[in-house]
């Protein structure tokens, strides 16, 4: 017997509904068997990790916040997917937009600079995401330079810069020589919906990205040009749209997006600038952006359930003595399950047996 | 004089990893699979190499763990690509998502752990000629294993007909299926050979380099590695030069931040990952005319019965 | 085993291949039902039928491509089963490829190497192409890599390569098709003496007085059916084609058009290619006027997709009036401006050029239909429209499709190129530019398309045809200019042209008529 793959004559719809699903349900048989394997029982494991999460106020919020950053850098990731230009260093246009926003709040720390200070962040966050994005950019259409390793090198460099700012001259004299800035001013921080809640104005805005996004792609030219440049490049010149351009508009809106979600969080559930403010939001965000089929909506869906991982992993940790670094593997096999269970939408599956048929037909 | 020496030797020692992981990646990339998953089955190699000899005492052992993993992972990764026709760029990037992740689990078990490294090579007389004695007599395995490794895959592309037909696959799969190559399976074992070279590059780290685990310690080595494949345009002669030219400028950052220059150290460091982009970008716009690049790297495969 | 042996009995008891009830299955469509042939020694075997009629799917099944679902071959009497072109090889059965299975950036001798499955060494194998390129006068030089090759020698390093393995049976796959009438008259005369030395051939094509001229029988094939066996010698092109298609093939009607203003007009048009591998395009010039349809005739690689390019907009050209559309100098204007002008464009390739394949047709239709107003405003997609479009197309074309709206793969090549030529054309286009209107279409889908250019011409638009088809070409043009190495000739009034003369343009030399061929260029 072997596993022969026929190519649809079209897209299975049922199958792009079923398959997130599917790769989700074999996620979760895999990780039983490896949590057994680490010697716990794999469904207590998982009530820890999913269902837990979702019985108290304060996780439900806590999903949310996580599931910010994530959907925002995932709808940015999706429109360079769909254009096929693969920007994997959202990681460090995060990080450089919240260098770029933190810049301004602690140069007007302790001064009385009024409430421009906020919007002001963001939109520099925005900027510095944009251009730290471009280089990549630039490289691919300028040079030839492939943008996925040029993205990915960037990353280091801006893990670097943050470092050296926070130990540097960004370094907090009060702050016991730890490698961090003084807390950020009232103006300079991220207001919180609720009175003493965790859910901020990200949030709101990660849903307008969502939102700005699905009417982009769904209803306009520009975002079917997005999608013609990727499906058929050669396609796409026919129509009149410039690849290279695609490539440039969606990094940049990309990088844009991300460097806003840094600032966000270093402005908002943080308050101060540091190193490790993201736990890998910006690789994390490249499986929310498959697991939900780089679809805007699909992105948000699947945000909060990789936030509900996070969280899921970290009451583990505590509750179980999982390490966090299951997390880490489940997400990995995750991404592993959606890609594979996107081959169905493209191909049908058949096992056919390997010996040639030497059947006399008729005549 | 011996400030020299020792900075050569350390270039070498710093260059073999990516040496041992571009040689595997730059014959998987020649039958035509892009696997960017090689940082993931390096940090993995670093992790089940330290392990095994940790458990074994033995380097070699170790090496043979590091090679298994990195293989195990190529395979999971051929299974995707081969198999179920899944875009390669995304399958990379999820092969090096889980080979981080899961070497944290597996390494959590010996973080801090030491272990005697690899000896290096003393032959009496030769090696204590004063200059250039060590250089060329005094390295651990891995450096006459690496180089040995580059002259053998330089043969097996050139001077062999299956090395022939590897690189044949890379250009046109579909010529090459209809001539009855088994692509897939010839690309199946390119990819696990590239694989198994990743895993060892990586066990080279805790084995020969640095002498226990830490998460994340191969810090873009696999990605520099790749680069390297682009830089020596997929000919293995230009990848020794590559190599020894970014371990070079990674370990002079450390000299000069030893010798405090009075740069930031964290600029200093960030130069190997620059020169990445500089160079990629600098040597992509030089190329032109008939490429060497494997015409079909990276494009899906799926043979009609 | 109902059928007797056409063609004269040959001398030998048993024939060389037999194939008996030979079928292929993909799911519910049978690509070859129940094929029942007889290849003979000493004879060239046409297979004729039109596009998607399963003669490529016989071959491969006879080569080891793929393996049979039901019926089986024998070889010289006996049972055959094939697991791969190796073992086909191992036979001596060679086949030269109609889209060349060859390696752009490997040298001739490399090629040639991978066709053979000897331990010969590479040495030998450089000494023994030589030998055999000399014998039968197709030379190569071993060491140049494919890529700088012409399509013409490109095939040579497929005979060649399959001439190597000393083959007792060869197929070739459509070999005509990028030749011009003089390298086909070559090839020929290579078949010949293979056939003199005892070898079998079998020939697959689907012009019909190249199969008169050289073979001794011929297999026709219909919707995967075998129709007939016959003689095709002692066929005319006319009963040839009825078997082939079916059903008697409608005659286009032209309409008397007169030439009105200049619409198209290129002067001197020199252009650099941005790709290493293209054609440099030297001092093209034409002149297209409304209610005219000019031929570009030509081997494939001689500039054409350069020039199509260069016309389109998708290749922007420095001097703005090499190109002018409709009175307006274009060259420096993109693609969606020239077709703000009134010029419509149909590309060679329809799927990932003239359509993004896995996008629907609604999509699709938005491709070229963006830069006239109706379907986007401010920015927005007009969907209803859109879908409105697809459904003029689909009836004004007889687009058959599944559903209303699906993806442009889903489509049979022939229901493709109606609905992309059918879209160009309800833009009712001042200016059309077509690249192989017909190619890889049934015979009933080539009709409709071809009947829809004269009737646009008719209505007064100046339509320009890239094709390789002469037929074609003679058929529907007022005029025909070729392309050669980047040039174009002068156009020949269709009517006063000779095959031989188109020919010897295809070739590259001029037949005596020079004063004409340069008029164009001062």
């Amino acid at each position: 017997m072997q596993l022969v793959l026929e190519k649809r004559a079209e897209q299975s719809t049922a199958a792009a509904l079923v398959s997130p699903l599917v790769a989700i349900a074999a996620t979760l048989a895999t990780m039983s068997l490896l949590l057994a394997l680490l010697g716990k029982n794999p469904a207590a494991a998982l009530i820890v990790y999913f269902v837990d999460p979702l019985t108290d106020g304060y996780s439900l919020q806590e999903i949310a916040v996580k599931a910010t950053p994530l959907v925002m850098i995932a709808v940015g990731l999706a429109l360079c997917y769909l254009a096929n230009a693969w920007n994997i260093g959202a990681e460090g246009q995060f990080l450089i937009g919240a260098v770029a926003g933190s810049w301004i709040a602690v140069k007007t720390q302790g001064t009385d600079a009024g409430h421009w200070v906020l919007p002001a962040m963001l939109a520099s966050a925005a900027i510095a995401g944009a251009l730290y994005a471009l280089i990549p950019a630039i490289g691919k259409v300028r040079f030839g330079a492939s943008e996925i390793l040029t993205s990915l090198m960037l990353v280091y460099v801006a893990e670097l810069f943050l470092d050296y700012l926070v130990r540097g001259p960004w370094r907090d004299p009060a702050g016991f020589n730890f490698p961090t800035t003084a807390e950020f001013d009232p103006v300079a921080t991220v207001p919180v919906l609720v009175e003493g809640g965790r859910l901020h104005l990200g949030a709101i805005l990660a849903l307008l990205a969502v939102a700005a996004a699905a009417v982009l792609l769904g209803r306009t030219l520009k975002g079917f040009e997005i999608r013609v440049v990727g499906a058929a490049p050669r396609a796409a010149r026919f129509a009149g749209f410039d690849p290279d351009r695609a490539i440039l508009v969606t990094f940049a809106v990309s990088g844009a997006l991300a460097g806003l979600a840094g600032i966000i969080e270093v402005a908002g559930p943080i308050g101060h600038l540091q190193p490790g403010i993201s736990p890998g939001y910006g690789f994390t965000a490249i499986i929310v952006a498959f697991l939900g089929r780089l679809n805007p909506v699909g992105i948000l869906i699947a945000g909060l359930f990789l936030a509900l991982t996070f969280i899921g992993g970290e009451q583990a940790q505590i509750a179980m003595k999982i390490p966090l670094d299951v997390t880490k593997v489940f997400q990995g096999i995750l991404l592993f399950y959606v890609l594979a269970c996107d081959s169905l939408i493209l191909y049908r599956f058949r096992f056919i047996s390997k010996s040639p048929g030497v059947l006399r037909g008729t005549g | 004089m011996e400030l020299v020496e020792a900075i050569i030797l350390s270039v070498l020692a710093a260059s073999t990893p990516l040496l041992i992981a571009a040689t595997g990646e730059l014959v998987t990339e020649r039958s035509g699979v892009l696997n960017l998953g090689v940082e993931g089955m390096m940090i993995m190699g670093a992790a089940c190499g330290l392990g095994g000899t940790w458990l074994t005492g033995s380097i070699i052992v170790g090496a043979l763990c590091g090679m298994i993993a990195g293989m195990l992972l190529s395979l999971i990764f051929a299974t995707m690509t081969l198999g179920l026709a899944v875009n390669q760029v995304a399958t990379g990037l999820a092969l090096t998502i889980f080979g981080i992740g899961l070497s944290g689990l597996i390494g959590a078990g010996f973080v801090g752990e030491r272990i005697a490294t690899a000896p290096h090579l003393h032959l009496p007389s030769p090696t204590d000629v004063p200059f250039g004695g060590r250089i060329l007599f005094g390295q651990d395995g891995f450096v006459y294993l690496s180089l040995a490794l580059i002259v053998a895959v330089r043969w097996f592309l050139y001077r062999t007909r299956a090395g022939l037909v590897l690189r044949a696959c890379g250009d046109n799969h579909v010529s090459a299926h209809a001539l009855g190559y088994p692509v897939l399976r010839i690309r199946l074992l390119a990819t696990m050979f590239g694989g198994a070279c990743a895993g060892l590059a990586g066990a080279y780290l805790p084995l020969a380099y640095t002498p226990f685990f830490i998460p994340g310690m191969t810090a873009g080595r696999g990605w520099i590695a790749l680069a390297l494949v682009v830089f020596a345009s997929w000919l293995p002669g230009r990848l020794v030069i590559g190599a020894y030219l970014f371990g070079a400028v990674s370990i002079l950052q450390l000299h000069a931040q030893g010798a405090g220059i009075g740069i930031p150290s964290q600029f200093m460091s960030a130069l190997p990952y620059l020169a990445t982009v500089i160079v990629l970008v600098a040597l992509s716009r030089a190329r032109s005319g008939g490429s060497t690049t494997p015409a079909s790297l990276g494009t899906v495969f799926v043979p009609d019965r | 085993m109902s059928e007797t042996t056409p063609g004269g009995s040959p001398p030998d008891a048993k024939p060389l291949l037999q194939t008996i009830g030979l079928t292929k299955r993909y799911g519910t469509f049978l690509a070859n039902d129940g094929i029942d042939t007889e290849i003979w020694p000493r004879q060239i075997h046409a297979l004729l039928g039109e596009n998607g009629a399963g003669k490529s799917t016989l071959v491969k099944l006879i080569y080891g491509l793929l393996q049979p679902s039901a019926g089986e071959m024998r070889w010289e009497g006996h049972v055959m089963v094939l697991a791969g072109p190796a073992q086909a090889r191992a036979r001596g059965i060679g086949m030269v490829f109609q889209h060349f299975s060859l390696f752009d950036n490997l040298t001739v001798a490399e090629n040639v190497a991978l066709g053979l499955d000897g331990k010969e060494s590479f040495k030998d194998i450089s000494a023994r192409l030589r030998e055999v390129s000399r014998l039968y006068g197709l030379p190569l030089d071993p060491k140049r890599e494919v890529w700088q090759l012409s399509v013409g020698e490109r095939q040579r390093i497929e005979i060649v390569r399959a001439l190597m393995q000393n083959p007792r049976f060869l197929i070739l796959d459509e070999p005509t098709s990028v030749l011009t009438p003089q390298e086909a008259d070559q090839l020929f005369a290579v078949l010949e003496r293979l056939k003199a030395e005892g070898r079998a051939i079998l020939y697959i094509s689907h012009k019909l007085d190249e199969v008169k001229r050289l073979c001794d029988t011929a297999t026709i094939l219909r919707t995967g059916r075998k129709v007939a066996t016959c003689s095709p010698k002692a066929e005319t092109a006319g009963s040839l084609a009825r078997m082939m298609v079916g059903t008697e093939i409608k005659e286009i009607r032209a309409a008397t058009r007169a030439a009105r203003m200049p619409r198209l007009v290129v002067n001197h048009l020199d252009l650099v290619p941005d790709d290493p591998h293209g054609v440099r395009l030297d001092d093209v010039s034409l002149e297209l006027k409304g209610g005219e349809i000019l031929g570009m005739a030509g081997v494939a690689g001689n500039g054409q997709d350069e020039l199509f390019a260069a016309l389109s907009g998708e290749r922007l050209v420095e001097q703005s009036n090499a190109i002018v559309i409709e009175g307006i100098a274009a060259g420096a204007l993109s693609i969606t401006a020239r077709r703000r002008l009134g010029a419509a464009f149909v590309p060679e390739e329809r799927l990932g050029h003239g359509t993004a394949p896995r996008m629907k047709l609604s999509d699709n239709t938005l491709l070229t239909g963006h830069a006239a107003p109706g379907m986007v405003r401010h920015g927005f997609v007009d969907t209803q429209r859109v879908l409105a479009a697809v459904d003029r197309i689909t009836e004004s074309f007889d687009v058959r499709k599944a559903r209303r709206d699906p993806e442009a793969a889903s489509l049979s090549g022939g229901n493709l190129q109606k609905f992309v030529v059918g879209r160009e054309i309800l833009q009712n286009p001042g200016v059309l530019v077509v690249s192989q209107p017909t190619w890889g279409v049934d015979a009933g889908a080539a009709t409709v398309i071809r009947q829809a250019l004269l009737d646009l011409a008719a209505g007064g638009t100046a339509v320009l045809v890239i094709s390789q088809d002469l037929d074609e070409l003679i058929e529907i043009t007022d005029r025909i200019a070729v392309m050669f190495h980047g040039r174009l000739s002068a156009s020949l009034k269709t009517a006063d042209a000779t095959r031989e003369q188109l020919g010897l343009l295809m070739g590259g030399s001029h037949p005596g008529q020079e004063d004409t061929a340069h008029a164009a260029r001062a």
